[in-house]
């Protein structure tokens, strides 16, 4: 390939990108606002309504708060770590979205171990939390930085065997590959979430202990501990470590869309349905699921350490264990797998 | 465990009853209102801020008999009495109320023998200073003259109880 060639192809992976990421940080900056107003709505409450028409600026006036604050950085900090930990959690977050397929085609890396990179971009996101809680150099945000790293691992596991079970199902680990294994001419019910229900299930539990959601959120407790591992931090490095959560928790929307609903799939395979762009769908399906994620928010009393623990280790792993056996032995028997029928 | 105990907690019911009742009082109508801009119901008898009235004539009712001072139980009110500047009669001429150490307990206003000095309904007068919380007779008549309407009209209200 020529030197041309490759800087166009590199200004167009980059034209993608930022297009990708100004789109990504619009949407959590309403998906924000809409977590606080169901928030707010289920307790009877009106939730941010002041800024712009019914509180649709809220997030941007955060975003210019929490910019404009005078960043605060503990004497006894590690400053450089200090600082490095929430941009390693914020980027780390943002980079999975790298092979997230919006639609047929539309990953910016259509890569064929797609599961294994966000499995593995994830999993590194303990490491902003470890390394923030440590540099903070303060006891409460490093016993924070402790539970919380603990729960994100436990629960990796089992998200681990769910993607598993699924993987067994599609016969592939590319995100778009998994999608195409859905379009079956049942539409809504031919995809992953009917069959593999308890896996559904356990899944988005888990995801929702991954990325320390309610009631799962007992690292940043708002009534009992301050913010956990995030004690110390003040105006842009804190935005960023709030950002890298919620961009976690789109992620695992997406994750939840397109492993078990079908990604940009219409649900009902036939002409009036099938002509509406796909990103649509996948948009809705994705707010679908951060709906019931805020939805969990505001209705779940918080669990105490030892029951998310329980639930973690003695319910979903073996659960989920047995999952991978129980489809693995009915896609064997009834040669159901990818490639044998 | 039973079955029917595994089949209810791996299917998510207790929370698929829970996100049930939370729609239903997602769509409830709201139990708060929009602060700023409307304000809740508050009764005749609302303790507020304080102002000093006038007959309608514009002459001050207070005759410095400094029943309000004696029985404030937090202190917070400082008069000075003197002879008018025209006709000699009893007069304030200071009358302080520190606002920081009110609190609201009303005896002012029962001890007056002229409802002179009353706690209005007004409930928005924070400041930014301290110093603008020690309200001075000049505020205190100023308070009287601009909600005089709501306070006469809560003092017919109330006039049967007290």
């Amino acid at each position: 390939m020529e030197l041309g060639d490759l800087l166009l192809s590199l200004a167009i992976i980059l034209g993608k990108s930022l297009l990708l990421l100004v789109a990504l940080l619009v949407f959590i900056a309403y998906a924000l606002l809409a977590d606080r107003k169901i928030w707010a709505a289920v307790q009877l409450r009106r939730g941010p309504n002041v800024v712009g028409p019914w509180g649709l600026f809220q997030s941007f006036a955060d975003l210019l708060k929490f910019v404009f604050k005078e960043p605060v950085i503990p004497a006894p900090a590690n400053k450089g770590m200090f600082l490095l930990a929430p941009l390693l959690t914020c980027t780390l977050a943002l980079a999975a979205w790298a092979v997230i397929p919006l639609n047929a085609g539309w990953a910016i890396a259509n890569i064929n171990v797609g599961v294994l990179y966000i499995f593995a971009i994830s999993s590194l996101g303990v490491y902003g939390v470890i390394m923030g809680g440590w540099a903070s150099n303060s006891k409460y945000a490093f016993l924070g930085a402790l539970r919380s790293a603990a729960q994100m691992v436990s629960y990796e596991v089992s998200i681990g065997f769910v993607i598993v079970t699924v993987l067994m199902c599609a016969g592939t680990l590319n995100l778009s590959g998994i999608v195409e294994a859905q379009d079956t001419r049942f539409g809504i019910l031919g995809w992953y979430w009917l069959p593999l229900l308890p896996m559904f299930v356990v899944f988005f539990v888990s995801a929702l202990a991954e990325t320390n959601r309610p009631p799962f959120d007992l690292s940043e407790a708002e009534s009992e501990l301050v913010a956990g591992y995030m004690v110390e931090y003040s105006s842009t490095p804190y935005l960023l470590y709030m950002l890298g959560e919620y961009v976690a928790i789109i992620t695992m929307c997406a994750l939840g869309t397109i492993l078990f609903l079908g990604g940009w799939l219409s649900p009902i395979p036939f002409a009036p349905f099938t002509w509406v762009p796909g990103v649509i769908w996948f948009v809705i399906k994705a707010s679908f699921l951060f709906f019931l994620f805020a939805m969990a928010k505001a209705m779940v009393p918080r669990y105490r350490y030892d029951q998310l623990m329980r639930l973690g280790w003695k319910v979903f792993l073996p659960l989920s264990l047995i999952m991978v056996i129980v489809v693995a032995g009915v896609l064997m028997a009834f040669r159901l797998a990818p490639g044998m029928q | 465990m039973k079955l029917d105990q595994v089949a209810k907690s791996l299917l998510l019911k207790e929370f698929v009853s829970g996100f049930f009742l939370a729609m239903r009082y997602f769509f409830k109508p709201k139990a708060t209102i929009n602060y700023p801009f409307e304000l809740s119901h508050r009764g005749p008898r609302f303790r507020g801020e304080h102002a000093l009235r006038r007959y309608p004539n514009g002459e001050e009712r207070c005759i410095a008999c400094k029943l309000c001072e004696a029985i404030c139980p937090a202190q917070a009110i400082t008069i000075e009495a003197g002879p008018r500047r025209n006709d000699g009669t009893r007069r304030t001429t200071r009358y302080d109320i520190d606002m920081v150490k009110c609190i609201y307990c009303g005896l002012c206003q029962e001890a007056c023998p002229v409802d002179a000095i009353v706690e209005g309904p007004n409930l928005e007068f924070s400041v930014e200073t301290r110093e603008e919380l020690y309200y001075d007779k000049a505020k205190l008549l100023a308070n009287g003259d601009r909600w005089e309407r709501e306070i006469a009209r809560n003092l017919v209200k109330t006039a049967p109880y007290r």
